[in-house]
Parts: structure tokens; C-alpha cells; sequence
């Protein structure tokens, strides 16, 4: 019976599970008891004391007297803007320098293959110090601000802008915004099942523009202009008024796009290059021009090798993001880091980072696979 | 120790995905398209690994943290990365500074040779969780003594090596006109993530009701940088500090120190809370600095003073008949001959790493000895 591969597969698995559980326990057991020689509380109702420290940069209201679950979540905001940020800035960059690196241009061929080779191998921590004190430290201090169009400046604390000053009455801006979306999708569907049926092209894209412009401007105009405009102005030490993008998340979202741009120039051009030359040869047979042939024949089946690495390219820009920390950016994992310090709970702020870059992280992959299937070849 | 173990984990995924993914592609002959089941589980795995990475709290229960240094056979002190006059390595890669040599004098409590000790350069932010984990076995790093660090933190305080303030430091070439922390509203501020600082600037600019831009670094060359390339109005730490990050910047003399100290820190070392014996020792120590120094026994001179017939020398020096009181230490009864011939007494620690004898210069001030007009008070060796 010894011999029975079966029961041995058995034995050793019911092994495996006992070293497992009694490893487990070891650890469980040796955390609780150290923790408790040294007076440490576990839980998470520490998250509801007051947090004493300010953050700069916050997408919600914030105070040194809020809590420390007030400030993480300022913390998890602020890793999911410079992501999203810098997942659209490098999807667009990577398709371009993609696309380049397949140019009949000698020139732009050259130059996208030196983009790829130069970015893909820097580790991204110096990207992000190559922009922070290569690039946005050596700009012009506040005294002698850049100025540039539309009453906007740039210095060594960052970019100003003039901001949006939205008063009452101005949800019928946003609502005109809403409607021209709705109506400019609902346009598209109606046009292409026309050409389906018919043949007949519709102008689309000009329509929906139309749409999505005027029918805000017609709200602006119905509610009596209700919007204004806060200029930056200088101050005692800083430009005051307007917004602020501050360097820290301006380096931080350049490199990152940046980096991730390279890996994704490379996935475009095996996508691309991935679509059979028959294809190709297919849609100029058919008489199609070369841009619609791509963009009717290529670029969906292309888009089909393209999405599933995208997805962890995404992934890895979104972990990348806590590499902030070397620069004063306050994302989830420094800020965690400060609570951490203060507080001693290093087990459930540890958690805490799990959980929410493993949420983050889910919630991008479904999109994506959202994303993936509705791409998908679908057979007919 | 985040960073690192991200990076080894990132390796070993890959590796492991390797496996899985080359598993799967013999099996089914092509390429899995939705890889979402990839993600997840690297995720998972990376989570468990990290978990694990808070072994350090599982490690199992020690004896004493004594017995624990006499069998490793020296001392691990947590000091600070790089702040001058306090710890730093010199130009021969020798730590030196006040922080430094009080592990030096623990060391030789301990084991007769204050060379016996390692160093573990730590930042703000990291510091706690190493002498809570064991990774050091003292914490010597200009921390203040708070209420919450010595009981939510677990850590017991010995005593105050060096009484300190909070202040702030300007450009005064690019702005000339401010003279008073009180002119600063509006400012943008460098700061050090994890210290007392950050939370007495919060503290300060509210009370006074002044706005303030706050740009908080984990690392201290980082936000030293910034302040150098104006990315902040002022920088803000111990007042210490400031003289040491002045040394740094490009052209010190155009740095001053403002005048409001806003903050009482008491920078002193710490143990971990629950080892009674361990806490005595580091504490003594530092009695036994100020006393030889109130008592005029010095590096140069220790030997001599051992032949003195003054009953507090002896009993300070362990040369009193029958005497207990190294022993019941659970040290040797020469422990304070042989602190002192390593390091010297306090007023020659200071002078040597932050006083006249350096390039802080900074004066005895309040860290005078009580017999001086100080705070500095040592206990009787009795
Ligand atoms: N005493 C304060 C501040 C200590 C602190 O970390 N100060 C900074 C600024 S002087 C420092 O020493 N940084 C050096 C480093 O992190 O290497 C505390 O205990 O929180």
C-alpha cells in the first residue's frame, strides 16, 4: 500500500496541510503575544483618532483634526488620480510610440525605437527623480514665474491655473454635458446600424462635438452665466489662488507615464504586427483605403492581442505609484507610512495597503475584461 | 525593508508565473487570453508574502534582551542615518556623535568594550517598528519622548541625552524680509514624515491661525534637497538639526535659524517596554555618564581616580569594599570605569560631537549639568 501512488499523494498532502496549519498557528500565536509584551492594541479602532499631521495635496476636504481613516482615504485617492492620470497618458504615448516603431519613416521609426530602449531600461524610481530634481527643481523660483496663456504660470512649485469658480445655478452646464453625451452615443448606434442596413454614412463625429460643446454653452447661457474665474495671483511666498498641480504629482504622473508608455509601445507593436500580412492584403484587395483598412481590418484583431498584457501593464504603473514616497508625494503608502509610525499598528495598516491595492488592482482587471470580451472575435 | 522585499517578490512571481504559465500553454497549446486569474492570485500571493514579512512580530519569544546581546556577542543600536554631531559615519566610515557613543558606553557597560556594538542607520519613519521588532535592541536616534511613543509604541524612554527644541530655518538671500516664524503664513514647508516635527507644525501654524504648504519626505537628504533647490520657503526639524542640515546646503551662510522655538523635545534612547533588567542598564549608563562627569572622572583620568579615597568615587568607580551594585546590574562591578574609558563622560560626549569641539558649536545651554544651571541630572549611584 506503501507504494500506491495514490494514498502516498494523500499522505503527503495531509502532511503538507499539518506543517502548513501548525506554521500558521507558530506565527499567529508568536505575533499575539509579542505584541502583547509590548502593550501594543490590536484592532482598527484607531482609525478613528485624530490624525495632527496635514497633507498638501488632497481631492477631499482635509484638517490636521481629522481622523486617520479621513487621512488614508485622501491617501487612496490620491494613488488612484496619478494612476488614472497616468494610465491615459501612457496608453496614449505607448500607442504612438508603438505605432512610430512600425513608421515607413526612417526618422520616427528611430526615434520610437530610442524611446522604448531608453525608458524601458531605467528602473522608474530615477524616471521619477529625473523629473523631480532634473526637470521641474531647475525651473524658475516663484519671484520669476513663467507666465504662459490664459493668466497661467509655471515655477519651481509647480503649475497654476486659473480655476472654475462654480456658482449656483450652474448644474445646467453639467447637465447640457450629460445630455450631449447621452444624445452623441445614442447618434453613433443609430448611424452605424444605418450603414449596415443602408450604406449611407453619417458625420458622427462632428455632430457629437456639436452636441457635447454646444449644449453646455446653451446651459452656461440659459442659467445667466453663473461661472467665474480665480487667477492666480502672486503672494508673500507662493502664487495664491487658482489650483495648484504641485511638482510632486506632476514628476510623479510624468514618469510613470512615461515608463509605462515604453512597455506599452512594445505590446501595441506586437499587436500590430501580431494581425496576419493577409489581412492587409485582404482589405486592399477589397478596395479599402490603407487608414480605414486599419482601422476597419487591423486594429480589432490587433486589439485583441493588445488588451490582456495592457492590463498588467496598468497594474504595474498603479504599484509603481507607491515609489511617491522618494518624493514627498502623499499616496496611500506614505501616508499610510506616517499612521503607521504614529500609531504602532504596523499589522493593520500592512492590511490596509493589501486590501486596497488588491481592490484597485481587481477592480482594473474586470474593467479590462470587461473591456477584453466585448473586443473579442466575435463569431458569426 | 518594504522596498527590498517588493522587489524579491516581484522576482519570484515571475518566476513562478513562468512555471504556471508554461504549464498551462502545454496543456492547452495556446496562450490564455484572460489572464484575469493571473492578477488575482499574484495579488494573493503577494499579500501572503507580505504578511510574512511581519514576521519580524512573530519571531519567537526571546529570554532577556542581556542574555540576548551577551550570546550574539555585541550590541545592535538603531541610530540615525546621517545627522551630523548626533550619528554619521566619518570620512574613515566610523559612526560618530552623541547617539552613537552612548551605545558605545552601553556596549561597554555590557561587555567591558564599547567597540562591541553594530549600527543599524534608521529612518523617521522606520525606527519604531525596528526596536518593536527586535531588529535593534536599542533605539538611539534623537526621538523625542512623547506619552504616546512610550505607551502606544511600547517603548520605554531611559533618560534625555540631549534637551531640544523645534525651529525653523529660511533663506534669508531670497527672503529678506522675514525674521519671525509668525511672518510665515502662506509658506511652503520641507518636512520629515514620521516625526514629532510634522505634528508640531500642524499644531503651530493652526494656533496661530497662518496657512501653510506642507512638503513631508520620508528621507531626510530628500527633503534637505528640496529645501536647497527652493522647493520650500522654510525647513523645519529639531533645532539641532537645523544647525546640521545648514552645514549641507549650498551656500550655508545664506541660511539663518529663526528665532521661536515651538516645541519641547527631549531627545533621549529607548528600549522595548516589558524587559525591566534591560531598561535598568541602558538607563544607568546614562546616570553613570552624568555622574562621573558631575564627579570630575574623565576619560584621561579614570585610572588615577580609582585610587581616590573619596567614598563616592569609589562606590561610583566600583573600587568600594564588597560592593553590589554592577552585580546587581547583572553587569561587572568596573561598569562605570569601563564607560567612561570608552567614551568619556557626558560633558566630553557633547563637547567632542556637538560642542566646541565640533563643527556644531553649539553651547552646554540647558544641557548643562543641574550643578551648572542645566536640566542635566544624574541619579545617585548608591
Ligand atoms: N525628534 C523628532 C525628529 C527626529 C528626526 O527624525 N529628525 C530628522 C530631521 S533633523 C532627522 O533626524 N532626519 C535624519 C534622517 O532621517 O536620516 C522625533 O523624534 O520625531
Amino acid at each position: 500500500m506503501i507504494y500506491d501512488p495514490r494514498v502516498r499523494g494523500i499522505v503527503f498532502q495531509i502532511i503538507l496541510v499539518a506543517l502548513l496549519a501548525a506554521g500558521i498557528w507558530w506565527i499567529v500565536d508568536n505575533t499575539i503575544e509579542n505584541l502583547r509584551r509590548s502593550n501594543i492594541t490590536t484592532g482598527f479602532a484607531f482609525l478613528r483618532g485624530r490624525a495632527g499631521f496635514d497633507i498638501s495635496d488632497r481631492l477631499i476636504e482635509y484638517s490636521s483634526d481629522s481622523s486617520y481613516g479621513r487621512a488614508l482615504i485622501v491617501g487612496v485617492l490620491n494613488t488612484a488620480a496619478v494612476a488614472a492620470a497616468g494610465i491615459v497618458t501612457a496608453t496614449i504615448l505607448g500607442f504612438l510610440v508603438g505605432v512610430g516603431r512600425l513608421s515607413n519613416n526612417w526618422l520616427i521609426r528611430k526615434l520610437a525605437t530610442a524611446y522604448v530602449e531608453l525608458f524601458r531600461n531605467i528602473p522608474p524610481l530615477l524616471v521619477i527623480l529625473f523629473w523631480y530634481q532634473g526637470v521641474l527643481a531647475l525651473l524658475p523660483s516663484v519671484r520669476d514665474s513663467v507666465s504662459l496663456p490664459l493668466g497661467s504660470y509655471l515655477n519651481n512649485r509647480g503649475f497654476y491655473l486659473p480655476r472654475f469658480v462654480w456658482e449656483p445655478g450652474s448644474w445646467l452646464i453639467f447637465a447640457g454635458f450629460v445630455v450631449g453625451l447621452a444624445l452623441s452615443w445614442y447618434l453613433a448606434r443609430r448611424a452605424r446600424m444605418r450603414q449596415m442596413a443602408t450604406g449611407q454614412q453619417f458625420p458622427v463625429l462632428l455632430t457629437s462635438i456639436a452636441l457635447v460643446v454646444g449644449l453646455p454653452l446653451l446651459g452656461f447661457l440659459a442659467a445667466g452665466m453663473p461661472v467665474s474665474v480665480d487667477f492666480p495671483q502672486k503672494g508673500t511666498f507662493n502664487l495664491t489662488g487658482g489650483m495648484n498641480v504641485k511638482p510632486e504629482f506632476l514628476s510623479l504622473y510624468l514618469a510613470l507615464s512615461f515608463y509605462t508608455a515604453a512597455f506599452i509601445a512594445e505590446i501595441v507593436r506586437a499587436g500590430i504586427m501580431g494581425v496576419p500580412r493577409g489581412q492587409t492584403e485582404a482589405y486592399s484587395a477589397l478596395g479599402l483605403r490603407s487608414n480605414l483598412g486599419l482601422r476597419l481590418v487591423v486594429i480589432p484583431q490587433a486589439m485583441r492581442i493588445i488588451i490582456p498584457p495592457l492590463t498588467s501593464q496598468y497594474l504595474n504603473l498603479t504599484k509603481n505609484s507607491s515609489l511617491a514616497v522618494a518624493i514627498g508625494y502623499p499616496d496611500l503608502y506614505a501616508i499610510g507610512g506616517t499612521i503607521l509610525n504614529q500609531t504602532g499598528q504596523a499589522i493593520e495598516v500592512v492590511v490596509i495597503f493589501m486590501v486596497v491595492y488588491l481592490s484597485i488592482s481587481i477592480l482594473t482587471s474586470l474593467l479590462m475584461n470587461w473591456f477584453n470580451t466585448k473586443m473579442a472575435l466575435k463569431e458569426r | 525593508m518594504g522596498e527590498r522585499l517588493r522587489v524579491d517578490l516581484d522576482a519570484m512571481f515571475r518566476k513562478w508565473a513562468g512555471t504556471v504559465s508554461r504549464v498551462r500553454k502545454k496543456k492547452s497549446g495556446y496562450v490564455p487570453n484572460n489572464r484575469k486569474g493571473f492578477w488575482v492570485m499574484k495579488q494573493l500571493a503577494l499579500g501572503i508574502l507580505s504578511a510574512a514579512a511581519l514576521g519580524v512580530f512573530a519571531t519567537a519569544a526571546s529570554a532577556g534582551t542581556l542574555e540576548d546581546v551577551k550570546a550574539k556577542g555585541f550590541l545592535q543600536c538603531g541610530v540615525n542615518t546621517g545627522l551630523a554631531g548626533f550619528s554619521a559615519p566619518n570620512d574613515k566610515g566610523d559612526w560618530t556623535g552623541l547617539d552613537v557613543d552612548f551605545c558605545r558606553a552601553v556596549a561597554a557597560a555590557v561587555f567591558g568594550d564599547g567597540t562591541k556594538v553594530k549600527f543599524t542607520g534608521l529612518s523617521a519613519k522606520d525606527r519604531f517598528t525596528a526596536l518593536q521588532s527586535g531588529e535593534v535592541d536599542i533605539l538611539s536616534r534623537n526621538t523625542t519622548w512623547t506619552v504616546n511613543r512610550d505607551t502606544a509604541l511600547g517603548l520605554n524612554f531611559a533618560g534625555v541625552t540631549y534637551y531640544d527644541g523645534q525651529g525653523f530655518m529660511i533663506n534669508a538671500k531670497k527672503l529678506p524680509g522675514v525674521n519671525s516664524a509668525l511672518q510665515l503664513s502662506g509658506a511652503a514647508v520641507c518636512v520629515q514624515a514620521g516625526t514629532t516635527t510634522e505634528l508640531n507644525l500642524a499644531d503651530y501654524f493652526k494656533a496661530n491661525k497662518m496657512e501653510y504648504n506642507p512638503v513631508v519626505f520620508e528621507k531626510f537628504e530628500e527633503a534637505n534637497a528640496a529645501y536647497d533647490a527652493g522647493r520650500c520657503d522654510a525647513y523645519t526639524t529639531d533645532q539641532s538639526g537645523l544647525y546640521a542640515v545648514r552645514l549641507q546646503m549650498s551656500a550655508p551662510d545664506d541660511h539663518v535659524v529663526l528665532p521661536e522655538i515651538i516645541s519641547k523635545e527631549p531627545l533621549g534612547p529607548s528600549v522595548r517596554q516589558g524587559d525591566d533588567k534591560w531598561f535598568d542598564i541602558v538607563k544607568w549608563t546614562y546616570y553613570a555618564l552624568l555622574n562621573t562627569e558631575e564627579a570630575g572622572v574623565t576619560q584621561a583620568n579614570v585610572d588615577e581616580m580609582k585610587n581616590s579615597d573619596n567614598p563616592d568615587i569609589k562606590r561610583l568607580l566600583g573600587t568600594e569594599a564588597e560592593t553590589k551594585i554592577g552585580t546587581d546590574l547583572g553587569l561587572s562591578n568596573d561598569w562605570v570605569v569601563n564607560i567612561v574609558k570608552a567614551t568619556g563622560n557626558y560633558g566630553e560626549i557633547f563637547e567632542r560631537n556637538v560642542g566646541t569641539g565640533s563643527p556644531l558649536k553649539i553651547s552646554r545651554g540647558i544641557n548643562a549639568l543641574w550643578t551648572k544651571g542645566g536640566l542635566q541630572y544624574g541619579m545617585p549611584i548608591r
